[in-house]
């Protein structure tokens, strides 16, 4: 009965189940189900982490078989804090969603049955324990992604998913091509076998699988130069959905990086290597901050916002590799916390973007003039947002890069300081670009017309969350460090 | 030459045909052939490879199954983009990207 009531396996099946039941209830149904169920997923994610604070990481054998036969299940505090942030970006997204489609309906009709599918996919991907099982829910994921950029319709939407779609299938086949390299050289896909397997001298296969697996990833997380799909993917689709896609789709692929990196292919990572992957980073940073200033479109600017705060969360892995073990300790903090808070931040950001384009009835910057007088709480939530994306205190953004600079000054890189200075500069830049023409008074033949509450309500909980996160950010850093003792 | 070399080798070579086909040809149609030809090539190195002493692995065989079925519904997905693209642009290409040139329509 316990094991009925474990909270494992329904974190993957709960969503599965709504998403085909909202498919079934037919076009546009299901939203109340979904925040019913999402809420309920949240509960299950506290429940997992509380268990994993007081008893340590934990295995679950799917039906009782068990690996090498059957599927296993693997949580740590890594894994229940990505846990955490999905459910709690996911929560007050769908609230928004409800809102967002009964004001602006293009889209609706598949809306609720790939959003349960797409979390499914995440909180299964959190959850795998072997190589093969991530590639399976990579691709779920990355399937349930491309149908929600394409669900609006149209030319540039239609586009944009077809080349996101070739990306991540590009991606999941370098993955698999590692893992059929792994599996010929050690018979296994075990996460848990593999690492003590692996060491500095593993043949030449082995070190090409990490490179193609990591490939991969970059290609899915759209670091720089691979961003060149995210743009209009994100900017593109409707704005709950370029909210779900910036907060915790790219996460995902980020999350596998760093578990490769940290645990299965640690023996084999190098100085030279790490610091390309923070090169890389860097060049988002500078990259996307400065193509978000040229834009003239308002959700185009935060989709590059998220080409350049992808950069930051490669700045950990220079920060990590092969520094004294606090050092590194500190970066994986910083990283982690980046990841969380721009998931927050950038869901919240996007969120108050739809709300801007639905009252205005246009996607266009230099037509904001009045969204200030007409809008608060949603440009405040945008303004919230904003300062967690350029790390003002006492926001997330601030914890993550006030760790990340700690690192990176300990182990005397500092070149890594002044891209996050620089960095932060221009996210200002952007930010205020956005909230000046926003607080200027409306245009004569401009409107500005209302949004329903709700939508101006989620979002604020999504920006002030990302603020409270700096403040009380101390647990969530006691979880992760849960199963990492080694 | 040992037949799992040879096996893994055809699979290396069918993966970057495929590669190539994902990059190079502009023709939607051809792209989606491409990344079937490329996720092929995954599939012979992966049974290839897991063959032990001569004997046959069944577990690579499993994955393989399970990566059909998956690329199967890739392309079935990639399909109805391609066609949904055609009925919108009139060709099977992927277009220009010009998102700031078009209007604004959400």
């Amino acid at each position: 009965m316990t094991d009925f009531l474990d909270p494992l396996p329904w974190l993957i099946m709960l969503p599965l189940a709504w998403g085909t039941l909202a498919f079934v209830l037919g076009p546009g149904r299901g939203g109340r189900l979904a925040v019913a169920a999402i809420a309920l997923q949240g509960a299950l994610a506290l429940q997992l982490a509380g268990q994993l604070i007081d008893s340590g990481a934990r295995v679950y054998a799917v039906g009782g078989w068990g690996a090498p036969l059957g599927i296993d299940l693997m949580a740590d505090g890594l894994a229940a804090v990505m846990l955490l942030l999905t459910q709690a970006v996911a929560l007050p997204l769908a609230v928004y969603a409800r809102g967002y489609f009964a004001a602006s309906p293009k889209g609706r009709e598949l809306f609720w049955p790939f959003t349960g599918f797409l979390l499914a996919a995440l909180n299964a991907l959190f959850l795998s324990a072997d190589l093969f099982n991530i590639y399976v829910t990579l691709e779920l994921l990355g399937l349930a992604a491309v149908g929600l950029v394409a669900i609006a319709g149209g030319r540039q939407p239609v586009t944009a998913a077809m080349r996101y779609l070739f990306a991540t299938l590009l991606g999941s086949g370098a993955w698999l091509l590692g893992v059929a390299l792994i599996y010929g050289t050690y018979g296994s896909v075990s996460l848990a076998v593999l690492t003590p397997l692996i060491h500095a001298g593993a043949p030449l296969a082995v070190t090409l699988a990490a490179a193609l697996m990591l490939a991969g990833l970059l290609l899915k997380t759209a670091l720089f130069p691979f961003h060149f799909w995210l743009p209009p993917a994100h900017g593109g689709a409707p704005a709950p959905v370029s909210a779900l896609l910036s907060a915790l789709v790219i996460k995902a692929t980020f999350y596998l990086a760093l578990r490769l990196w940290l645990e299965l292919f640690a023996p084999l990572t190098t100085v030279a290597a790490a610091q390309l992957l923070g090169v890389l980073g860097a060049a988002a940073i500078l990259w996307g901050s400065v193509l978000a200033l040229t834009q003239s479109r308002l959700k185009m600017l935060v989709a590059y916002s998220t080409v350049a705060q992808v950069g930051y969360l490669f700045l950990l892995f220079p920060l990590a590799t092969l520094v004294p073990p606090g050092t590194a300790d500190s970066a994986l903090a910083g990283g982690v916390m980046q990841a969380v808070a721009h998931g927050l931040a950038k869901a919240a950001m996007f969120a108050a973007t739809g709300s801007m384009i639905v009252a205005t009835g246009r996607d266009d910057i230099s037509r904001l003039g009045g969204v200030g007088a007409r809008l608060p709480l949603t440009l405040f939530s945008f303004g919230l947002a904003g300062v967690t994306l350029m790390g003002l205190p006492p926001s997330g953004g601030f914890s993550a890069k006030w760790l990340l600079l700690g690192s990176a000054l300990e182990s005397g890189q500092w070149w890594w300081v002044v891209v996050m200075i620089v960095g932060g500069l221009l996210t200002a830049a952007y930010v205020f670009k956005v909230l000046r023409r926003a607080f200027l008074p409306r245009a004569a033949g401009d409107r500005v017309a209302r949004v329903p509450r709700t939508l101006e309500f989620s979002a604020f909980a999504l920006a002030l969350a990302s603020i409270l996160l700096g403040l009380f950010g101390a647990p969530l850093l006691e979880l992760l460090a849960v199963g990492r003792e080694a | 030459m040992s037949a799992a070399l040879l096996y893994a080798l055809a699979g290396a070579a069918l993966f970057a045909i495929g590669l190539a086909g994902l990059l190079l040809q502009p023709h939607l149609l051809r792209k989606i052939l491409a990344f079937n030809i490329l996720g092929s090539g995954v599939f012979l190195i992966l049974v290839g490879l897991g063959q032990r002493d001569g004997t046959i692995d069944p577990v690579p065989q499993a994955m393989v199954l399970t990566g059909i079925v998956v690329a199967i519904a890739a392309t079935a997905l990639a399909l109805a983009l391609a066609r949904q693209l055609l009925d919108l642009t009139g060709q099977m290409r992927l277009p220009e990207d010009r998102p700031d040139a078009e209007p604004a329509d959400d």
